[in-house]
């Protein structure tokens, strides 16, 4: 199994691939991964400008291990395959799969990137797949989209796209989002994929920006996709475990040990009832504040 | 002779000017000197009038000659208006040979460049030239020196006599018909008269130019009628909108913001943050983002700053508005917002001597706490330039950047490691202006870099662990690691100008920039 | 490669390099405007040279106006203008010519 499968990604970053000065180092505002786009952002006329940028960048930048994820054009254009092509010979980590309806649709990309891990000489599996959901019939297939490659790493709702095929329109409130982000995550978590938020595209609305990450964290979401640089400190905040959740995580995860040793079952941490199904996620929480740079214990 | 900061000072400008090489930021403490006095002439007879009609007859009536030193003030910034009017009627006359003793000359002084092609202005003093005049000298079309002092240097250059102006020029915002002067009301408020204060002081001639003349008596006055001795009404001084705009929008960069985090939280876990601290910061994104972040922090552990200092904005005038700063010290309002501040009877008004003249008995700067900085550059000695572009060519002022530098006990200078593909952090500055000796921490949004000779500083920012702390040579070979090595930019042998120390001695020398080579 | 046509890439934003390729005379000749020429003169023009030799381009009158554009960008620019005058966009020599 590729290990990047299951990395942290609270924050992803969208960057224009056509514009240099976006794309040189956007380490420095140390996103989990960054989105390098081929996509909507590109003018049609600088869809082969924005690959020659892309190639390059991937090859010389150092983005000091910030995940690099590409999104290409739709598989309704005629430009999804080369933009394959050169990120893969680029050596990128994952690419993006806009607009994905259908597993069948996954399993083009990932044949496609596959001839082309074999062409440019590149470990084979080495490249990861995410899809994004733009529509209510990817949303209903959420399911089958993430189990349909090994390849896979997660799925993301694309807002903008999917309201519009709701026929209806971002209002701010989450209201019109509810039902492709709970089915979603449960269709992640069934599949044993990371689920991440669509974008929140008012920069004046810090507050508001606030509220939804809260949201989607709160149903579960591993991360969220961002526009702008000043979101990232507010999303790792709020996935940063709080020191409370980190030192009972850290007695959980302890406790368990010991007592599993003594054929305890259950027993209380802090006056809650603890079992072995508490381990996983005091697991994950440990994780995540190590990665979030407030944990320095070795459990 | 190579000086105390490795620049190597030719002998020949030793000698043309009579000036040492720096030998470290206090080689002069102590040492006595005279204070010189201007020649006077007095006004006791009731019928004298000090209105003239016209700038030309102000320069008549001052015995304006060929050779001589006249001197303006920028507090009216890219708005002034005075400098090119003054020059062109010395041009007009044919006059030749002029001083141009300026505080600082910027891009609005774009006119005077064929005035020092054609010999009407042969040197200039001033903090630093920005515009067309610096790449005139740049490319030595000055018949002289240009000479770049800091504001404390250039009291000191005034008071000593080394510099000697025969007729500063002061423009006012407004004015009686004696003289009495005030940097606030009429139409081109700048709220404060600061940097004009040792010409009135030094200058054998002082005439007040104004576009808005008031009853007798305007005051209080912050130049007195003791030290005028001509009154010219003109239509305009300044262009309103060019002197101060609203207070900048905070940046919503995001490097910006880091670099202010990075700042911030450098002040307050270093030793000289607690109550009653002194502070002084820029005009920059991020100086100003730090300044409101710092706000945050103070008002949760109830830390009151004691003084701050400086040219003001918005948010510092807002934390005098708060009850968190006991005083403020002005010497350049850079928004409205400062501006209008000056009617609180705590925000008070400092000549640039006070402030930051280092053969005083003592100045403001001395007495800082915390300065936040900007550089062009800074090299791994932690020498700061921020006169000389990195391509060889004259573009900055040095401000009080090396007098509050010095003065601070903590001296942070906050710059991005690339200005497009310009290494910030590099080897060797192009032009030393503020020696590293007085430069404890620099902030970037790659890192944050301690100087060595300060182990307090660094020490106490690893107990801490609030920043990303870098070696300064990490951040140059990141820098070089991203855009490549510079090739180090030609120069001509010819000396086209010199950074002096605050101290008179020679801090560097800048050199004539050979054009752009073909291939 | 052969320039057949007049092609343009790249922009005048800073960080960025405007490259345009023409057919020439018969040598490569470059026309250079740099924000940093004093600093980056001799690397850009090597950086150039070197992308052109990789094309095969050994005959076009090429203009660059560079806002301080890293080395990557400005091959890219390079590559995309060439490639333009004569109208490729697909199955591009990725780790090929193109490196």
């Amino acid at each position: 199994m590729n290990p990047n499968l299951k990395r942290l990604r609270r924050s992803m970053m969208f960057l224009n691939c056509q514009k240099p000065g976006l794309i040189k180092d956007p380490y420095v505002y140390a996103p989990d991964s960054i989105l390098l786009d081929l996509e909507d952002a590109v003018a049609e006329r600088e869809k082969d400008a924005a690959r020659y940028s892309l190639y390059h960048a991937l090859q010389e930048i150092d983005y000091r291990g910030v995940e690099r994820v590409v999104r290409i054009n739709g598989l309704d254009s005629d430009l999804w395959e080369e933009d394959i092509r050169c990120a893969v010979a680029g050596g990128c980590d994952a690419i993006r799969i806009p607009k994905t309806e259908t597993a069948e649709d996954v399993r083009r990309v990932e044949a496609a990137v596959e001839a082309a891990e074999k062409d440019y000489g590149r470990e084979l599996g080495s490249t990861l797949i995410m899809a994004a959901l733009e529509s209510a019939k990817g949303v209903m297939n959420a399911y089958s989209i993430c189990t349909s490659s090994e390849r896979m790493f997660g799925i993301a709702l694309s807002g903008g796209d999917y309201t519009k095929d709701l026929q209806t329109t971002i209002s701010g409130t989450g209201v019109e989002l509810m039902g492709a982000r709970q089915n979603m995550i449960i269709a992640a978590r069934a599949a044993g994929v990371q689920c991440f938020d669509t974008v929140y595209t008012n920069l004046n609305d810090m507050e508001g920006f606030r509220r939804d990450v809260q949201t989607i964290k709160t149903m579960g979401f591993d991360g969220k996709s961002i526009i702008n640089p000043r979101q990232i400190p507010i999303v790792h905040e709020i996935f940063t475990p709080t020191q409370k959740e980190i030192v009972f995580a850290e007695k959980v995860v302890h406790e368990i040990d010991t007592k599993k040793a003594q054929g305890i079952g259950v027993f209380t941490v802090d006056g809650k009832m603890i079992d072995i199904a508490f381990y996983d996620g005091a697991k994950r929480t440990l994780a995540l504040a190590k990665a979030s740079g407030v944990y320095k214990g070795d459990i | 002779m190579k000086n105390a900061v490795g620049r190597e000072i030719p002998e020949e400008i030793l000698k043309l000017t009579g000036k040492e090489p720096f030998q470290g930021n206090n080689y002069k403490q102590g040492v006595p000197f005279r204070r010189m006095g201007p020649i006077i002439r007095p006004n006791m007879d009731n019928q004298h009038s000090k209105l003239v009609g016209s700038i030309r007859e102000a320069l008549e009536k001052c015995h304006a000659h060929n050779g001589m030193t006249v001197s303006f003030h920028h507090h009216f910034r890219e708005g002034d208006l005075i400098v090119n009017m003054v020059m062109k009627e010395i041009h007009d006359m044919g006059l030749k040979n002029i001083t141009v003793a300026a505080t600082s000359l910027g891009k609005a002084h774009d006119p005077l460049v064929p005035m020092i092609e054609d010999g009407t202005i042969t040197r200039i003093e001033a903090s630093g030239v920005r515009g067309k005049i610096g790449e005139a000298i740049s490319a030595g079309k000055l018949k002289g020196l240009a000479i770049m002092r800091s504001h404390g240097g250039r009291v000191r250059s005034l008071v000593t006599g080394e510099t000697k102006v025969d007729i500063a020029f002061i423009g006012a915002p407004t004015s009686d018909d004696y003289g009495n002067l005030r940097g606030i009301g009429g139409k081109t408020n700048c709220g404060v008269l600061s940097y004009s204060h040792v010409d009135g002081d030094c200058a054998e001639y002082v005439v007040a130019i104004t576009d808005c003349l008031v009853p007798f008596p305007n005051f209080p006055a912050h130049i007195s009628m003791t030290k005028v001795d001509y009154v010219c009404v003109v239509d305009a001084i300044g262009i309103p909108e060019k002197i101060a705009t609203g207070a900048a929008k905070p940046t919503t960069d995001q490097r910006k913001l880091m670099m202010a985090e990075y700042c911030t939280q450098v002040v307050v876990n270093t030793p000289y943050f607690k109550d009653g601290f002194s502070y002084q910061t820029g005009v920059g994104g991020a100086s100003i983002a730090s300044t409101i972040s710092l706000t945050k922090i103070m008002q949760e552990r109830g830390i009151k700053m004691g003084f701050g200092v400086g040219g003001l904005t918005k948010p510092m005038c807002d934390l005098l508005d708060m009850g968190l700063v006991r005083v403020l010290m002005d010497t350049q309002a850079f928004d409205l917002d400062a501006v209008s501040n000056v009617i609180n009877p705590a925000h008070h008004r400092i000549t640039a001597g006070a402030y930051a003249n280092p053969f005083n008995k003592g100045a403001f700067v001395n007495r800082l706490d915390y300065v936040i900085l900007a550089s062009l550059e800074v090299d791994v000695h932690f020498n700061c330039n921020v006169v000389v572009g990195s391509d060889g060519v004259i573009t900055g002022a040095q401000g009080g950047h090396p007098d509050t530098a010095q003065g601070a006990k903590c001296t942070i200078v906050i710059c991005p490691l690339l200005q497009g593909r310009i290494p910030a952090i590099c080897t060797d500055v192009t032009t030393v202006t503020t020696p590293g000796e007085s430069v404890d921490i620099v902030v970037t949004d790659y890192g944050v870099a301690v100087n060595p000779n300060r182990p307090d500083l660094l020490e106490a920012l690893k107990k801490a662990d609030c920043v990303p702390l870098k070696t300064i040579e990490e951040l140059r070979d990141i820098a070089y690691s991203i855009v490549g090595e510079p090739e180090p930019v030609e120069f001509e042998d010819r000396i086209v100008g010199i950074i002096e120390a605050r101290d008179g001695t020679i801090m560097d020398v800048v050199r004539q920039v050979k054009p752009i080579p073909e291939h | 490669m052969e320039i057949k046509k007049a092609a343009v890439a790249g922009t005048l934003e800073s960080s960025d390099c405007m490259v345009t390729v023409e057919p020439g005379d018969g040598t490569v000749e470059l026309d250079l405007e740099s924000a940093v020429i004093r600093q980056y003169g001799k690397q850009i023009r090597k950086v150039i040279h070197e992308t052109l030799e990789r094309l095969d381009v050994t005959d076009a009158k090429v203009t660059v106006v560079d806002k301080g554009a890293l080395d990557c960008t400005i091959k890219a620019r390079v590559e995309c203008a060439v490639y333009r005058s004569n109208d490729i966009k697909k199955g591009l020599p990725w780790g090929g010519v193109i490196r």
